[in-house]
């Protein structure tokens, strides 16, 4: 709304690129193909492993996009995010089957949403009656609890194991000596790019509208005729699918589904995410993810590079989540977007000050 | 009838242990209004510098002292240093800081000590009491561990009740800001709270180390049960912690003895939200009107 009133001045001139900014779907499909065309330049330049990084931060920012509507947007907190990946990922696996006479992969990924976004009607249910400490403890809950159900049946689950999948293998028509991990960080960017859209979308319209004024004040949102509640639970419902996509797309990255890597580490791995990236934004939590990859990276090149022993070699990545949570916390509670946020501002304002002075 | 027997004594030991670490996060949340996630972390440190003095040739009880003793230290310096920036501030940052304080420390255990699990000794024989020809699933360690955790409550009982500082801390929790007005130093308060709750914190972590073993995020699912049975308790009320812990002590034991062990946090999670759903301010809670 405040662009409309910024162009009554010359809207002659600004009429057409104004409209289309203001269109907010025509916007963010164009970020979106934009930044899906870098993408496709990028990982052409890139190596294997870099491809893999790249396919990790997707699946990654698919579920922290997500987190980010839940707790950035609508003010609940999950620490059990790790738990409705597991699902979407044993889904997928159990869709896929060992064999590669299955469903197409894209069905097989919508459905893995769907059936992790029913996981999130359970959860958001219980937790639309939580708040802040409660909610946080029964997500925990959640996190420590639901990857223990593999044990239960380990002939349909794979106990500690997990469950194997073949790869999606790029078509022949990309050539026969096309990587395996460019075709992964495609699907994965691809899958990535759709979520962001969709969220995108959704945080702009009155489901977003409504996310917001029951975060900020649910009373208020109440008499303005909210369905407190049912507003709680869809934003839990919209979260868990993209987390459940996020775990499918881990599925299709990794070819496994083992509870193993659904730890309560990984939970907290998406909500550091969250937290860097400055809880609430998308762009943030791109720059989340991105971190998340990175710092396990850079902290096992750091140990090697000084020759540590092995057990802070493999505990150096966790020490920096945890720091940074904490430190990010502390220092700056909006995070990386809102520090560049804060930047942006003190570079207007100096440059506003010069005006000034030079008028003066 | 006898396996129900065996499961209900089995579910009061751990009952004890469960309630021990729902009174430390009572505590802290009757104090600072703080849910402190980082308990696991810190009962971890405690138990692994109470192993480390036992592996170094030290007897049992130098190593019980120290790691109740480190933990009022710890939990006096985890407040000072990470916690009262975030006093006050949204409940949603504490959560945060209390989260990253947990995965932290067990990086910095990870560090010091490695992942791999090791075996705790427990105080007393864990072979069971011998009754009537069968041997109960009840040791003189679990008789230990119920005496210890009742002890420590009645302490901190007839300190809240019957001292000056029990007084004064009570006054901080209750009312801040009149507190600081007729001269309580608020800020000491929530330290000694801190310091206290870790302690029984740390009780929890020494007595239910021969049961997980000693690692890193050995004692994750610990926390969660001390969650279930602190909110089972209404988290206000430490009477209410220890009843908390020994329900679902009990309720635990009968799920792991009829259902399978590996549905036991799933059971956890199912109390916990059973009991939410019904009382969202637990079962022991006084009827008070929550703020939104």
């Amino acid at each position: 709304m405040a662009t409309r009133t910024a162009v009554v001045g010359d809207k002659e001139r600004r009429r057409p690129m104004e409209r289309a900014r203001q269109a907010t779907l025509v916007r963010h499909l164009t970020v979106a193909l934009v930044a899906g065309l870098v993408l496709y330049v990028v990982s052409n330049a890139l190596s294997a492993f870099d491809n893999l990084q790249l396919a990790t931060m997707a699946y990654s920012f698919t579920a922290v996009a997500g987190l980010t509507v839940l707790t950035g947007l609508n003010g609940q907190v999950s620490l059990g995010h790790g738990a409705f990946m597991c699902i979407g990922a044993y889904a997928t696996a159990k869709l896929l089957g060992e064999g590669t006479d299955h469903l197409p992969l894209a069905l097989v990924l919508l459905l893995a949403a769907l059936i992790t976004a029913v996981g999130g009607v359970l959860a958001g249910a219980a937790a639309a009656r939580l708040r802040g400490p409660y909610l946080a403890g029964a997500t925990l809950a959640l996190a420590v609890g639901l990857p223990t159900i593999a044990d239960r049946f380990p002939t349909f689950l794979g106990a500690s194991n997990g469950l194997t999948v073949i790869p999606s293998t790029p078509p022949a028509s990309l050539g026969a000596t096309f990587p395996l991990e460019r075709w992964q960080a495609w699907i994965t960017c691809l899958g990535a790019l759709i979520v962001y859209v969709l969220l995108a979308n959704l945080m702009r319209s009155r489901y977003g509208r409504a996310f917001r004024a029951v975060r900020d004040d649910e009373v208020a949102a109440e008499l303005a005729g909210l369905h407190v509640a049912r507003v709680q639970v869809l934003a839990f419902v919209v979260s868990a699918a993209c987390a459940g996509l996020g775990g499918g797309l881990f599925v299709v990255v990794t070819q496994l589904a083992a509870p193993g890597a659904f730890a309560l580490t990984l939970s907290v791995a998406l909500l550091a995410a969250v937290v860097l990236g400055g809880l609430g934004s998308l762009w943030g939590a791109a720059l989340g993810s991105a971190a998340i990859v990175l710092i396990p990276q850079w902290s096992d090149d750091l140990s090697k590079s000084l020759s540590l022993s092995s057990n802070v070699q493999a505990n150096l990545a966790l020490a920096v989540y945890g720091a940074l949570l904490i430190g990010v916390m502390l220092a700056a509670p909006r995070g990386l977007a809102g520090a560049f946020d804060w930047v942006h501002q003190q570079v207007r304002r100096a440059s506003t000050r010069r005006e000034e002075e030079e008028q003066a | 009838m006898t396996r129900f027997i065996d499961l209900t004594l089995n579910g009061i030991a751990n009952g004890a242990i469960y309630a021990a670490v729902a009174l430390s996060l009572v505590l802290i949340w009757r104090a600072t209004r703080i849910l402190n996630f980082a308990q696991a972390g810190m009962l971890m440190i405690t138990t692994f510098i109470a192993w480390s003095a036992i592996d170094h040739g030290a007897s049992y009880w130098v190593g019980f002292a120290l790691a109740l003793l480190s933990g009022l230290v710890l939990g006096a310096v985890v407040e000072r240093t990470v916690i009262r920036p975030v006093e006050g501030a949204p409940p949603l940052n504490a959560v945060i800081v209390t989260l990253g304080l947990l995965v932290l420390l067990q990086a910095i255990a990870g560090m010091i000590w490695g992942g791999n699990p090791h075996s705790f000794p427990p105080a007393f024989s864990i072979k069971g009491y011998n009754i009537a020809d069968h041997t109960v699933l009840f040791s003189p360690a679990d008789l230990f561990g119920v005496l210890v955790v009742a002890a420590v409550m009645v302490v901190l009982l007839l300190l809240f009740q019957r001292t000056s500082l029990g007084l004064r801390m009570r006054a901080s929790a209750f009312e801040p800001e009149v507190a600081r007005l007729l001269g309580v130093r608020v800020g000491h308060m929530f330290t000694i709270g801190w310091a206290l709750a870790s302690l029984a914190g740390s009780l929890a972590g020494v007595l239910v180390a021969p049961n997980v073993f000693v690692a890193p995020n050995a004692f994750d699912s610990v926390l969660v049960f001390g969650f279930t049975a602190a909110v089972l308790g209404g988290l206000e009320s430490p009477p209410g912690a220890v009843v908390g812990g020994v329900v679902v002590g009990l309720a635990l034991s009968y799920v792991s003895g009829y259902a399978g062990a590996s549905v036991v946090t799933l059971g956890a999670l199912a109390i916990l939200v059973a009991v939410l759903m019904i009382r969202p301010s637990g079962l022991f809670a006084p009827a008070a009107a929550r703020r939104v």
